[in-house]
């Protein structure tokens, strides 16, 4: 039991991270319907960018708390602004002029640029992993439990608290820019009848490019939270966390905003629990494993919305 | 003639990729006109409509808008001119409410005036009222009409396309929009393009009316003419000169 409830606090973290790149999938398949592959990458570039800032700013574990939470804010934002402009200029360069081509064209643009932005980085930083030294240490026990095999604390660490306070918060914030905003209006607009938008008056590529950015910025978090966490980085993390961050997308939904947060706290669970009663080595094919079956019994995936509503 | 009308239509041609799906239109409505277009399917007549906003766009010609050349300008800027379309099909947003349809359609129009437009919009259509909270999917063929005429003019139109309102609907429901278009017309100067395939309606309520057939308009006249024309009789009306 105390077990299971380490591995659940575990695979929330994990799925948090995930849930947050799945949504940058999810928004640009709704209003685009394009599988935007180099988003991963743009997590990766933004982790990146999270590195550089923390260094540059010499934060270390002996930098006191409040600093340590300024400075983070501070990291935070400056990789949500970079990572807006990688997100918004990939669009502007790679994609806009493809709209309006054969389906496969932005498709096959945006393995085009996954793979231009892991050189890029691979070049510009170097091929060998980059750790970074914890910054945010201890945490709490929850409980402990004594028997015959020693003893055994379920614990949660600050960082995973971290994690998961600001996950919670950004989804809410994001889900309230979509449902109240006149944004979030023009965005659900333009997903369910482009042309029908540009003909009440909204800007289908500003409104387009603000997607790909908002996207961007939430990769930026998830980052951010994946250097904090797992302290090490290299050029090639973006294609793992992007596939298994599409694959939440999918099972959640595609299109579907918090079917992308649920579908990435389903894979991050899985993953974990997979890890933790059988073997490591199979979390991934449990993962994909459990995308099949959702989607032989629920094609449109957990939370989507079916494709006909009425005439 | 010495007022210039408010929407002019200049030898305009569309394409469909080869297909010419308007060759050579030229017509004009004038500021508090209703204004009918008439046709057979695939005459073009949605094409003209779709073409006036710019989308597709007119490979040859012009279309003036209350003196400005608006031929080449982009769609959602053709909108700020205060040109509004209730589209064929209707083309509600699904998945949003009754509510927030008309906030999008709301989109170019100063916020001050909201709140007035709003009750305007149901005052004359009070059905949506009793469905504010419903999604747009959720409306039956003629709400969705209403719908979509009423977003049209939370944009608050100096001209209002209204794209085969009657389509697909009930005779009471047709007669209760023919009405509202023509309160909209009488009451508040509104100018309308209306574009419909149920002839006879169309041509009583039109102060004028053209004739469109394969992509060029082959007949024009008052309402009362094209109604008394036998060509129009006996091609669009019901029970006809045969």
């Amino acid at each position: 039991m105390e077990y299971f409830l380490q591995q659940l606090i575990n695979g929330i973290t994990l799925g948090s991270i995930y849930g947050l790149i799945a949504i940058g999938y999810t928004m640009v398949y709704g209003i685009i319907g394009m599988i935007n592959f180099a988003h991963g990458d743009i997590f990766m570039v933004s982790s990146f960018i999270a590195l550089i800032v923390i260094t540059a700013l010499g934060l270390t574990i002996s930098t006191g708390l409040g600093l340590t939470i300024l400075a983070l804010i501070l990291v935070l934002v400056t990789a949500m602004v970079i990572a807006s402009v990688y997100g918004w200029t990939t669009e502007r360069l790679a994609y806009r002029p493809l709209r309006g081509s054969f389906r496969l064209a932005p498709l096959i643009t945006a393995i085009g640029i996954s793979i231009v932005l892991q050189n890029y980085i691979q070049i510009t930083q170097g091929a060998r992993v980059k750790p970074l030294q914890p910054i945010i240490a201890d945490g709490y026990t929850l409980m402990t439990r004594v028997d015959a095999n020693g003893e055994f604390a379920v614990q949660i660490s600050n960082m995973q608290i971290l994690i998961i306070v600001v996950t919670i918060i950004l989804m809410t914030i994001f889900s309230l820019i979509i449902a109240k905003t006149s944004l979030g209006r023009a965005q659900r607009a333009c997903e369910q009848d482009r042309k029908m938008a540009s003909l009440l008056g909204i800007n289908v590529d500003r409104t387009i490019s603000m997607t790909f950015v908002m996207g961007a910025a939430l990769a930026a978090v998830a980052g951010l939270m994946f250097l904090l966490y797992y302290g090490v980085i290299d050029f090639f993390i973006g294609f793992v966390a992007g596939v298994k961050a599409f694959t939440a997308a999918v099972l959640g939904g595609i299109g579907s905003l918090p079917g992308a947060m649920l579908g990435g706290l389903v894979i991050g669970l899985i993953e974990t629990l997979w890890s933790a009663y059988f073997s490591i080595e199979y979390k991934d094919v449990a993962a994909f494993s459990m995308l099949a079956i959702v989607l032989i019994f629920l094609p449109q995936g957990l939370l989507g919305k079916p494709e006909v509503e009425k005439v | 003639m010495s007022e210039q009308p408010l929407l002019e239509v200049k030898d305009v041609e569309t394409f469909y990729g080869k297909i010419q799906a308007l060759k050579g239109v030229t017509m004009e409505v004038n500021s508090g006109e209703i204004v009918t277009l008439i046709g057979a399917n695939g005459a073009g007549k949605s094409t003209l409509m779709m073409t006036i906003c710019g989308n597709p766009r007119a490979a040859a010609g012009q279309i003036i808008f209350d003196g400005q050349d608006i031929t080449n300008l982009p769609t959602h800027e053709i909108t700020r001119m205060n040109i509004a379309l209730s589209p064929e099909g209707r083309r509600i947003f699904p998945r949003m409410t009754v509510y927030e349809n008309l906030i999008m359609g709301a989109t170019t129009s100063d916020p001050a005036y909201f709140d007035k437009d709003l009750a305007h919009a149901f005052e004359l259509f009070p059905r949506l009222k009793e469905r504010k909270d419903q999604r747009g999917g959720t409306l039956s063929g003629g709400e969705q009409q209403m719908l979509a005429i009423a977003r049209a003019l939370m944009a608050r139109p100096r001209l209002l396309l209204l794209d085969e309102p009657s389509l697909g609907l009930a005779p009471l429901v047709v007669k209760q929009i023919f009405e509202a278009i023509k309160m909209l017309n009488e009451q508040d100067g509104l100018t309308v393009f209306l574009v419909e395939q149920n002839a006879y309606h169309a041509l009583k309520l039109a102060n004028r009316g053209y004739v469109m057939v394969n992509g060029t308009v082959t007949l024009s006249g008052t309402g009362k003419e094209l109604l008394a024309s036998e060509e129009v009789r006996a091609a669009y009306l019901e029970g006809g000169a045969h």
